[in-house]
């Protein structure tokens, strides 16, 4: 088997093996380094000995055994030996799925979100400690002090390895879908182009998503964002120049762009509208949709995406929604009317300080001809911003609007 | 969301380091010592260290493909960098609480700067 199939086929164990070893066993911390340690034996050994033919069986079977010599060498070592000595054998890989169980504990409220994001990866992406801390652009020991201090707080918190009942179900949905959105966007922020050693995180976090998806299919945010998911990332080809400049959508060569991914990202997305209650993920989604769906930046129909974004700001308002809406009224009304409203929204506290009000309006300027202020309004929107590609894309328009 | 604590040595933080007794100046050590471990266990730390006199630094510059080091023109200047934490936290308001907790902070004043990442919008 090709090293690449291999390390698939692992990760899509993961959280099923460990589900099934937590259900057996209950001590969710222990269980999950017992299953990070028979991935890696997996990972050391198939590749010569071959592929198991119950590949699922020999992780759990191997997890037991590992569990049982990390309990050894803890300190209370006696007690607990007599326990696990009494203790049923592993039960072998059952039809019963864990992994939506595993993904609401490891999002479990009481966590940090870069804790959440840590031990989501490595326990239901099955990804290595090292593996997380490259994507992460963080040190390895960082990483791996974030998952356990996750793990502490979960057996603190009492959280049981169980769906939560139905009133709170919807919140902690919330919450995961916020989790795999922020490993989505942590892809954009931390990586600054491919690299050959390094997990790329929107792919991890559509893959994810993509695992929530076929088993909550009927949950129209989960679908919606799957979609923005999908709809985002085909651009991604055209968004970067080579050497890492940003470019803005309208300047995009949308020839780049991911045609199978907008597709789907599409189909998936007017399904859901037509079926599913509306929420803040769909409503992006569409709006990533109607851009993508433009055979180019003159085509892009304004009046739907600021439409979409009324929706929006009624359902999820929110400082970046409040300033994307402001770009669709400059693009249907024009710059004078959206400047207008920007300096009506920028009295909000929300946004008073917000670095993108600057960017906005030297955009606005920019449109309405006024390129003297728009430089201005770039040169500083360049001293606020706190992303690199961003401060160099700013700079360049002042550069490029200087008399 | 990274931050750089950044402790700059300077004439204040020189008068107020002789005022110190041995006994304080050594705890000045330890408390970064300490601070260090905090930060690892609490899975924020990227990276930190302290460093050596600004009179050890060399300034270099390439010129037509030349490399070229100097010793400073320290003399005249009156503040230079004396040591770094680089954190890994969540928003300003956590990387301001770390950096509180940095010895030099109830002495003088330390410095926390956002560092750029590379995020980016699209219009």
């Amino acid at each position: 088997m090709p090293p690449d199939r291999l390390e698939d086929l692992l990760r899509a164990a993961a959280p099923q093996v460990l589900g099934a070893v937590v259900r057996r066993y209950g001590d969710f911390d222990t269980c999950e380094d017992a299953v990070q340690e028979a991935l890696l034996a997996a990972a050391q050994q198939w590749p010569a000995a071959g592929v198991p033919e119950n590949p699922k069986s020999w992780l759990i079977t191997v997890a037991a055994r590992r569990r049982i010599e990390l309990l050894r060498s803890e300190t209370a070592r006696r007690r607990r030996e007599d326990a696990v000595l009494h203790e049923p054998p592993p039960a072998a890989a059952t039809n019963v799925d864990d992994s939506l169980a595993l993904l609401f504990l490891c999002c479990h409220p009481a966590l940090t979100p870069s804790s959440q994001v840590a031990l989501t990866l490595r326990a239901v992406g099955g990804l290595r400690t090292a593996e997380i801390a490259r994507a992460l652009l963080v040190p390895e020991a960082t990483v791996g002090q974030r998952i356990s201090r996750a793990k502490q707080r979960i057996r603190d918190s009492g959280a049981r390895f169980t769906m939560p009942p139905e009133p709170e179900r919807a919140e902690r949905l919330n919450a995961v879908l916020k989790v795999l959105y922020l490993i989505f966007n942590e892809g954009y922020t931390a990586s600054s182009g491919p690299s050959l050693h390094r997990v790329e995180l929107s792919a991890e976090a559509i893959r994810l998503s993509r695992q929530l998806h076929a088993r909550l299919s009927q949950d129209g945010e989960v679908a919606g964002l799957l979609a923005l998911m999908l709809l985002t990332d085909a651009r991604r080809p055209a968004r970067t120049r080579p050497d890492g400049g940003l470019v803005p959508l309208a300047a995009q060569d949308r020839s780049r762009w991911d045609a199978a991914a907008i597709a789907e990202g599409t189909a998936l997305i007017t399904a859901t509208l037509a079926t599913a209650r509306i929420g803040p993920y769909q409503l992006q989604a569409a709006i990533a949709a109607v851009h993508d769906e433009a055979a180019d930046a003159a085509g892009t129909d304004w009046p739907q995406i600021l439409q979409l974004y009324g929706l929006l700001r009624a359902l999820a308002p929110g400082p970046m929604v409040t300033l994307n809406r402001i770009v669709a009224v400059a693009m249907v009304d024009g710059p004078a009317a959206a400047l207008t409203e920007l300096d009506l929204a920028a009295r909000e506290p929300a946004l008073a300080r917000h670095y993108r009000v600057a960017a906005v309006r030297a955009h606005l300027l920019e449109m309405a001809g006024s390129h003297e202020q728009a430089r201005e309004q770039y040169r500083l929107a360049a001293r606020q911003t706190l992303s690199a590609p961003e401060q160099r894309y700013l700079e360049s328009r002042a550069l490029a609007l200087r008399p | 969301m990274k931050y750089v604590i950044l402790i700059q040595s300077n004439e204040k933080s020189l008068e107020v380091w002789e005022t110190l007794n041995a006994e304080q100046q050594m705890d000045l050590g330890r408390g970064h010592r300490k601070l260090n471990e905090e930060m690892e266990a609490a899975g924020v730390h990227v990276a930190s260290e302290g460093l050596a006199d600004a009179s050890l630094a060399k300034w270099v510059s390439v010129r037509d493909g030349q490399t070229i080091a100097s010793d400073g023109p320290f003399a005249e200047v009156k503040e230079h960098l004396a040591g770094f934490y680089l954190i890994d936290v969540e928003d300003l308001e956590q990387a301001i609480a770390w950096a509180a907790k940095v010895p030099d902070a109830a002495l003088n004043q330390v410095e926390v700067r956002p560092v750029l990442d590379m995020s980016g919008w699209e219009f």
